[in-house]
């Protein structure tokens, strides 16, 4: 399992290499995540609506290691964006993936850009 | 830097790296910690939890990063073989020589092990460490494949009973060997002891008292125990709980005076009979006892790091020895001196062989003074009376009142919490006063239960006293003005009644909305399913309307599973269902290579669906009339029935039709919690009603309704709230009384503990359902009309409706389906891999 967990690194606007382009925003839910493939990687692509912006992290959940995250629920904690992971409520920050319950666990978060209604994805390879 | 070194890292040694980090003056020191367990210190109070699904971590005190950033040297798995007084050293079993300026030794105890011939016969175990149980977990399941399944616990104290608990939950049929006439002998008096068997044996635990064993017999292993009375018990597997000795070996071999049944002897600064060496805990000798609790070996830590740091605190003259314990399903507690017999004291007990509740308590015969007692089968009053007892409180007028409980009034003896002494001693293990729990918030930064118990460690020892300090938090912020209130989350701040009403009389009509006009912030997963559950209340709409602020399950209309599959379950009204309808259900299952199981509540569960074969399968269950069950959803579950009067002969009513009428009613019906109903034909109650949130039982002249019945982890029998109605006003007084609960009621609150939380209980239930008491009974019903009416099978809806139909793709920008997700097989059938 750790072989799948590795292959989900943060990525920073300045390393990004390839901006993939996943659909339309009209085939993301509001205030609500969908997943999206990439190589063989699973992305999680949220339409943060209330706060007006777009974020994006591994839909693999590293409590369990299963592809779920994409079907969480996200809100905000003390104003930071989170995702809450379907399988046992364990949230991360949408911002820079740490755990918000103070556990070890993190996730990989990746930049997301609307142009022209399409949405992109900023990858390092 | 001088150097303390602590031989023995159970739950006092800890304790005494807990006091000793927390004093300016450690900085002078240098702590160096041996523990001969391959992990740091762990919660042995808890010990037996750990065979009902804690883990080692759960029952950890600290971790080895809490040691480390605290400065303290942790080494564990290392044995101290020898202490040199006079160089003033100890020495590992590897020969490694640490030199000390103070050494304390908190070896604790081992289990005792009577010398009985063939007590070394495999099979035979004791119950003391993690390792133990994890021995004892492994014999049992070998055991229990070669088809033995008789076990047997030595002794029938407090720690023998836990053992005989946790070895029942492996299985396996148990019996108590006692040596004394009467179980938990150090404890409990002969009535009390009668009680707690009566109760025991109701449990299927067989107790054999005043047994003297002679000789454990058997071929290589254990098969059975012979007594000295000539009689014998057959048993494939031996846990002996017979007691403690100290472990003072290594005091011993150095020279240190130790009392002639074991244990090192310490003063009360906790000084051995070298001065630069302490004993603290089970292995300690003060006043002539050893003392197997928490509280006094905490207390033992506390003194012996004050006196090392330079204190003065002593260690108490008397050392109580009050339990309270929760027992193979019963409450059982002792406190005080528990036996204390002479003119001075009167006894006043109270035995309800009915209920399985004895109480006793010694009073002084001025009736001022309590001096001891014991409860068994209910010890709700603890807390209170132990605090009468420690504090020496004035009594009630009639002391009796303080076992014989609420009649009529009710209320605690003790008045107000507040009224406490500010000197009284709450939480015994951490010694936390009454002062220093108000005082964390009056004076101190603490707003919250869990800043007082952060700041003082209160209830973090048993825990027995968490009931108290809860009480003395919410009146102390009473008393500041505060107003205790129980709000969702960060974003709202109002409870779900509130709500309810905020969004109903405003008319909101979505999440967005309400978080503009009542809350801040932008929600999360706490408030989101709360307004979706108020939504569904109000305007009785299905989850697919405001999609993101369902949970999960709500979401996709079917619950997540162990590897984010899905699993399927249709609504099959009282269980009855048709040929073809199981036919179809069959085909599915094997179509999609479904995991099938029946339920508890009489539906089939189809395991092992992926998120895009969701819409696949439902479009052909609702071919043959099959509609979501909603089994992920926080709404009315099933509604289960036995065969009733159309086939058994013993129905007395119809109670199947009845059933199927009433799941029909309310299906689909959003509420705080998820609810359970039952209708059973006759009073042999197969449908097990009285388990539900709802119960309804057939008797001579129509139905009797019960309600706020739950099962689950703390289950309770619903309650008589009306007898012999006919169907039209059964169902009436259940759509007042559902509405009741809906609107009322704390998110994921059940009825049983919403029953409780009613001020005036069942019998208020009973003014507002029956006698209209607050004037609202046709409102609630017009209500619940309303919602029934709206009812629509929301898988319907997402079938025929392309837009939501989107939600069941795994991919966005793909049609490939999830390839991580792997099965492996199991009786023919498949189960997720393993976590």
């Amino acid at each position: 399992m750790q072989q799948i967990l590795d292959q989900y690194n943060t990525v920073t606007e300045n390393q990004v290499k390839t901006w993939f382009k996943v659909g339309s925003v009209s085939d993301f839910p509001e205030n609500g995540g969908a997943c999206i493939k990439y190589k063989t990687r699973q992305i999680a692509v949220y339409n943060f609506t209330r706060k007006n912006k777009w974020y994006a992290c591994q839909n693999l959940c590293p409590h369990k290691m299963e592809m779920v995250l994409s079907r969480g629920m996200i809100g905000d904690l003390n104003s930071v964006p989170k995702v809450a992971c379907p399988m046992h409520k364990k949230t991360f920050s949408l911002e820079d993936g740490s755990n918000l319950n103070g556990e070890d666990y993190k996730i990989a978060v990746y930049p997301v850009k609307i142009e022209k209604e399409n949405v992109y994805i900023g990858f390092s390879d | 830097m001088k150097r303390v070194i602590v031989v023995g890292n159970g739950m006092v040694g800890y304790k005494f790296c807990e006091k000793f980090v927390a004093k300016s003056e450690r900085e002078n020191y240098e702590l160096l910690v041996f523990g001969e367990e391959p992990r740091p210190a762990y919660d042995r109070v808890h010990l037996s939890e750990y065979f009902s699904g804690k883990t080692a971590n759960d029952l950890s005190l600290a971790t080895m990063n809490w040691y480390e950033s605290n400065g303290i040297i942790l080494k564990t798995s290392e044995l101290i073989s020898e202490i040199n007084p006079k160089n003033k050293q100890v020495i590992t079993y590897r020969n490694q020589v640490y030199e000390y300026d103070y050494l304390v030794l908190a070896t604790g105890s081992s289990a005792f092990v009577p010398p009985i011939k063939g007590v070394d016969k495999k099979g035979v175990f004791v119950y003391r460490t993690i390792e133990d149980l994890e021995a004892i977990k492994s014999y049992a399941l070998k055991i229990k494949q070669q088809g033995s399944t008789e076990a047997a616990v030595l002794g029938g104290g407090l720690l023998g009973l836990e053992a005989a608990k946790a070895v029942k939950d492996l299985g396996l049929k148990t019996h108590v060997v006692e040596f004394a006439p009467r179980l938990m002998p150090r404890q409990l008096d002969e009535g009390a002891s009668n009680m707690l068997q009566q109760t025991i044996e109701g449990f299927d635990l067989g107790v054999h008292l005043g047994k003297q064993t002679n000789l454990i017999a058997g071929n290589g292993a254990i098969e059975s125990m012979e007594f000295s009375d000539g009689t014998s018990l057959k048993t494939d597997i031996l846990v002996i709980s017979a007691g403690i000795r100290p472990r003072d070996e290594l005091a011993v071999a150095a020279g240190l005076k130790v009392g002639h049944r074991g244990g090192v002897e310490v003063n009360n600064r906790m000084q051995t009979s070298d001065g630069y060496i302490y004993a603290i805990g089970e292995v300690a000798l003060y006043n002539n006892g050893i003392y197997g609790l928490v509280a006094p070996g905490y207390e033992m830590a506390e003194v012996a790091v004050e006196h090392i740091l330079g204190g003065n605190k002593l260690m108490s003259e008397e050392i109580d020895m009050s339990t309270q314990l929760k027992l193979i399903g019963t409450e059982v507690a002792s406190f005080g001196d528990p036996f204390i017999e002479n003119d001075e004291v009167v006894a006043i007990v109270y035995e309800n062989k009915l209920s399985g509740i004895y109480k006793r308590i010694n009073v002084s015969k001025d009736k001022t003074r309590l001096l001891g007692g014991i409860l068994v089968g209910d010890s709700s009053d603890y807390n209170t009376l132990f605090q009468l007892y420690i504090n020496c409180m004035k009594l009630p007028e009639n002391p009796e009142d303080l076992i014989l409980g609420s009649r009529g009034k009710g209320g605690s003896a003790l008045g107000s919490v507040l009224d406490l002494p500010d000197t009284a001693q709450i939480c015994s293990c951490e010694s936390v006063s009454k002062r220093a729990i108000c005082c964390s918030i009056t004076e101190g930064d603490c707003s919250s239960l869990k800043d007082v118990i952060k700041e003082t460690k209160a209830t973090t020892g048993c825990g027995g006293c968490k009931p108290m300090v809860v009480d003395l938090v919410n009146e102390t912020l009473k008393s500041l003005g505060q107003e205790i209130k129980e709000t969702i989350c960060e974003h709202f701040a109002f409870n779900r009644q509130e709500l309810y009403d905020l969004i109903k009389i405003n008319k909101i009509k979505n999440y967005d909305e309400a978080l503009n006009m009542f809350g801040k912030g932008d929600g999360c997963e706490i408030c989101k399913p709360v307004l979706a559950s108020v939504f569904a209340g109000i305007y009785m709409e299905t989850a697919n309307k405001q999609v993101t602020i369902q949970d999960s399950n709500d979401r996709f209309l079917a619950n997540i599973q162990r590897n984010g599959t899905y699993s399927v379950v249709p609504r099959v009204p009282g269980g009855e269902i048709t040929p073809q309808q199981l036919m179809a259900i069959g085909r599915v299952a094997e179509k999609y290579d479904l995991y099938t199981k029946i339920t508890g509540g009489q539906r089939i569960d189809l395991f092992g669906a992926q998120l895009h074969e969701l819409p696949l399968i439902w479009k052909e269950l609702m071919e043959v009339g099959l509609e979501s069950g909603h089994a992920y959803a926080k709404s009315l579950r099933t509604v289960k029935s036995c065969v009733g009067s159309t086939w058994c002969r013993y129905g007395m009513h119809e109670s199947v039709s009845f059933a199927i009428k009433i799941e029909n009613r309310y299906k689909g019906l959003r509420s705080p919690h998820k609810l359970k109903g039952g209708v059973s034909g006759c009073i042999r109650e197969c449908a097990e009603a009285r388990g539900k949130d709802f119960g309804i039982i057939a008797v001579e002249g129509g139905w009797n309704l019960y309600v706020c019945g739950n099962g689950g982890a703390t289950p309770k029998h619903a309650i008589l709230l009306a007898e012999q109605l006919d169907e039209e006003t059964c169902i009436k007084y259940l759509d007042r009384f559902l509405m009741y609960y809906i609107k009322t009621a704390a998110p994921l609150m059940r009825t049983a503990p919403w029953l409780e939380k009613l001020d005036g209980g069942i019998e208020y239930l009973k003014k507002v359902i029956i006698e209209d008491s607050l004037g609202i009974a046709h409102d609630l019903e017009t209500e619940m009309q309303g919602l029934v009416n709206k009812y629509e099978c929301e898988w319907k809806q997402a079938i025929e409706d392309p837009e939501i139909m989107k939600r069941f793709r795994h991919f966005v920008n793909s049609d490939d389906t999830d390839d991580t997700i792997e099965f492996v097989s199991m009786r023919e059938q498949k189960m997720p891999r393993p976590w």
